[in-house]
């Protein structure tokens, strides 16, 4: 084992910054990080061992036992949910001999869950020792199984056929679907590499930004900062190094929209690295891909090695006297905080993915604490498209505040799931037409951390300044039970998410769920609808978006469908803890019973 | 009679400790000479301090120590609930469980066998084997609970035990009907 450690670590240049890189690589090859593979990395990294623990605990695909020689993550999103994921789960349980959350007893299964994997629009899926398997069924499952137990690869079971696009190239070979249903300027066909550094070289840093800014375009991941501006900061920060981060975490539940990018126009999207490179004074750039993308790995990094030969990256780009930019691909290891700007940061740093407090702005201080600018992957996208086509020509596109087009993830009860690329404007009910669906109880605008609309607000706009989406839109037909299916799932997902480090985020999220379960269970109040309004306020104090937004599944819902908590609501009373006497000595009661039998015998 | 209808306006106050260890009331009789100052202001009904047993008037003010571990802390405390016309959790284990809500990690069975059979200290003391199981105990509840899990609590004061000044504090401003003075010298954990 020494020797393999030995060489992982080498690969990284005995860094600790690098942390991410050695411990996905330990993992990989042991299926687990045992504590001596822990003792030996913090010798060799001049680190502690709880240094490398606190890493290696915060992920979700990072673990000290081992799990299995086949892993499988059966995500448990709640569009998972709503197509059948409970019955595969159980054929997986059923055919491994195991439950989730274990491993089976020959070693050869592990069963465990996890957050979406960004297949939203393929559900229920699963990643199979990197391997991802969509439309599952429990017939698949299944299949899969037995194939796993005869000995085939993963990569042998994905008997479908595989998915579309590139998804069909040799190396990629998955069964995913782009599912690409409409396009516009950033998806569009008549992307020519290289034509925008082209032209970026002949401008100075200065004009690219000038260019940026006029066009308003701003953050695509949800926030809506705009891009032009974090540009500008960073490019005038004080630092000896600047650093460009292309934010491909998607770990939104109901957002794959990068994975269609990242599978159809890599090089679109190295070239916004590259622009915005140029535009900030950065030689480096780091593309944080979410672990649930690794089987674009060989792809993505294919195409890094083209683009270096197309001289798109490298020294003195495309002849370009002192333009230096390269690439490099850092993966998470799962876990939906990492999008936050900071603790993406934190991550790449090889640390936990806490968010850092602010300010200082990563602008300011980010990767290593020089001047970093992190932008979302179809930020990137678009950047190029302004360049190529002028900040006047994007601004006409959109609306006033909300310029350009937005790609769209749109999952859940309609006929065509995928993704779109509409303009900002839209409204909610344009878009119901678009993607096929009716008979629509509730939109959930920008994921969990989102709004969940009702009917009545189907006029309104998606634009920043109306209903803001980082783009995902689950679609919520009238069978569902809204509170059970949704409402429920995305509170656990946000209690599973939190990095735990704010108390409301860590611990308020615990409580407002077991008071949803506790209205669920008919044993709520009207007292209970205020805490939980009271209770939502306080999440403000938390310290990044996450916390903050953690109690929108509950607040959202309890704004526009007061109606479904109300009718849970027995009777008029004003207070009730949901305490059972009866059900609370059960347990005692049995017990009881078993010793007065035992005396009785004696 | 004018005497009595003094006493007849004086808040009346009632105390009890149920899955606790009267730390709490240890704490209210450090109040020291002030008990005398509260003699003055209110009266006791149901308390240990008296040892009167049940509950024979309406209170006012129902302080209760400790949490619920048993059938019996839950009839106590829903009777105080019923009794009292505000009721405040005090301490740590009335507001969290405290201590005793650590067997929460663990099914009843596996409390009574560690207590009764597997500890050290029973070893060599209960060779019989026997876990007490008299109708006259109270039964076990699944796990302890904080008392506002069971009824509604108006005021909760922590500590463990809270001080004996934020004691006095908070019942002379229940009492006088004022804001409680919340020093941070009495009021602070960390």
């Amino acid at each position: 084992m020494i020797n393999s450690l030995n060489s992982i670590i080498n690969k990284y240049d005995a860094d600790p910054t690098r942390l991410m890189d050695i411990l996905i690589d330990v993992q990989h090859k042991y299926d687990c990080i045992s504590d001596e593979a822990v003792t030996f990395l913090a010798d060799k990294l001049n680190l502690s061992e709880v240094d490398i623990e606190q890493t290696l605990s915060f992920y979700h695909f990072l673990s000290k036992e081992t799990r299995g020689k086949y892993t499988v993550y059966l995500n448990n999103s709640a569009v998972a949910g709503m197509f059948g994921r409970e019955a595969v789960a159980k054929a997986f349980e059923e055919t491994s001999g195991c439950r989730f959350g274990e491993v089976s007893s020959d070693g050869l299964i592990g069963l465990f869950d996890t957050s979406c994997i960004g297949m939203n629009d393929q559900e229920p899926a699963a990643i199979i020792n990197g391997t991802v398997f969509t439309r599952l069924t429990p017939f698949r499952v299944r299949e899969i199984v037995n194939g796993l137990r005869k000995g085939l690869d993963p990569v042998d079971l994905q008997d479908v056929g595989l998915g579309d696009g590139n998804n069909n190239l040799d190396i990629i070979g998955a069964v995913v679907n782009n599912n690409i249903m409409k396009i516009g300027p950033v998806l569009s066909r008549d992307y020519k590499p290289g034509e925008a550094i082209r032209k970026i070289i002949q401008m100075s840093p200065e004009e690219v930004i000038r260019e940026v800014k006029h066009s308003n375009i701003r953050g695509r991941g949800g926030a809506g900062f705009p891009t032009a501006l974090k540009w500008e900061f960073c490019r005038n920060a004080p630092g000896s190094k600047r650093y460009i981060f292309c934010n491909a975490d998607e770990g939104e539940p109901g957002t794959f929209k990068d994975r269609v990018i990242l599978t159809e126009l890599p090089l679109l999207l190295f070239e916004g690295m590259v622009v915005s490179g140029y535009a900030v004074g950065a030689e480096e750039g780091i593309l944080y891909l979410r672990y649930e993308y690794k089987y674009l790995q060989k792809f993505l990094e294919s195409i890094l090695k083209m683009a270096r030969r197309m001289r798109y990256l490298g020294k003195n780009i495309l002849g370009k006297e002192g333009f230096h930019f390269d690439i490099r691909i850092q993966f998470g290891a799962g876990a939906y905080v990492c999008g936050e700007e900071s603790a993406l940061i934190e991550s790449a740093e090889g640390k936990r993915g806490e968010p850092r407090d602010r300010p200082p702005f990563p602008v300011e201080k980010g990767y290593l604490n020089q001047p970093t600018v992190v932008n979302n992957v179809e930020t990137l996208c678009a950047a190029v498209k302004v360049v190529l086509k002028g900040g006047e020509w994007y601004r006409k596109l959109g609306t006033h505040d909300s310029t350009g087009t937005k790609l769209l993830s749109v999952s859940g009860d309609c006929r065509f799931p995928g993704v779109y690329e509409v303009e900002w404007g839209f409204n909610v009910s344009q878009i119901l037409e678009m993607v096929g669906a009716e008979e629509v109880q509730a939109v959930q605008v920008g994921g969990p951390s989102g709004t969940c609309v009702g009917p009545e607000d189907f006029n309104r706009t998606l634009c920043y300044t109306d209903l803001a989406t980082g783009g995902s839109l689950i679609i919520i037909g009238k069978n569902r039970d809204l509170l059970r299916d949704i409402v429920l799932n995305f509170t656990d997902f946000f209690i599973e998410e939190s990095c735990g480090s704010c108390t409301p985020c860590r611990v308020l999220t615990v409580m407002m769920r077991d008071k949803l379960q506790k209205i669920l269970d008919g044993k709520g109040c009207s007292k209970d609808l205020e805490d939980l309004e009271d209770w939502g306020k306080l999440m403000r104090a938390n310290r990044c978006g996450l916390g903050h937004t953690a109690p929108n599944p509950i607040l959202t819902s309890l704004k526009n469908f007061r109606h479904l908590y109300e009718g849970l609501i027995p009777g008029k009373r004003g207070f009730d803890t949901g305490f059972r006497m009866e059900e609370a000595l059960a347990e005692g009661r049995s017990l009881r019973l078993e010793q007065l039998k035992l005396q009785d015998h004696e | 009679m004018k005497n009595s209808s003094h006493i007849k306006s004086k808040p009346v106050i009632a105390t009890t400790s149920l899955a606790g260890c009267f730390g709490c009331h240890m704490s209210l009789l450090d109040i020291d000479e002030r008990i005398l100052q509260l003699a003055e202001l209110v009266e006791f009904d149901k308390s240990p301090i008296n040892d009167i047993k049940k509950i024979s008037r309406p209170v006012d003010f129902g302080l209760i120590e400790g949490g619920c571990c048993n059938s019996e802390n839950v009839e106590v405390l829903r009777h105080f609930r019923d009794n009292c016309k505000y009721l405040v959790s005090v301490g740590e284990c009335a507001m969290m469980g405290g201590l005793p809500a650590m067997r929460n990690q663990l099914s009843i069975r596996e409390c009574l066998e560690e207590a009764y059979l597997n500890s050290p200290s029973v070893q060599g003391c209960n060779e019989e084997g026997i876990i007490p199981s008299d109708d006259e105990l109270p039964i076990l509840l699944n796990k302890v609970y904080p008392c506002h899990e069971i009824v509604k609590i108006d005021y909760f004061i922590p500590g463990c035990p809270p001080r004996a000044d934020l004691l006095w504090d908070v019942l002379t401003s229940l009492i006088l009907g004022t804001s409680p003075k919340d020093q941070y010298s009495v009021f602070k954990y960390d």
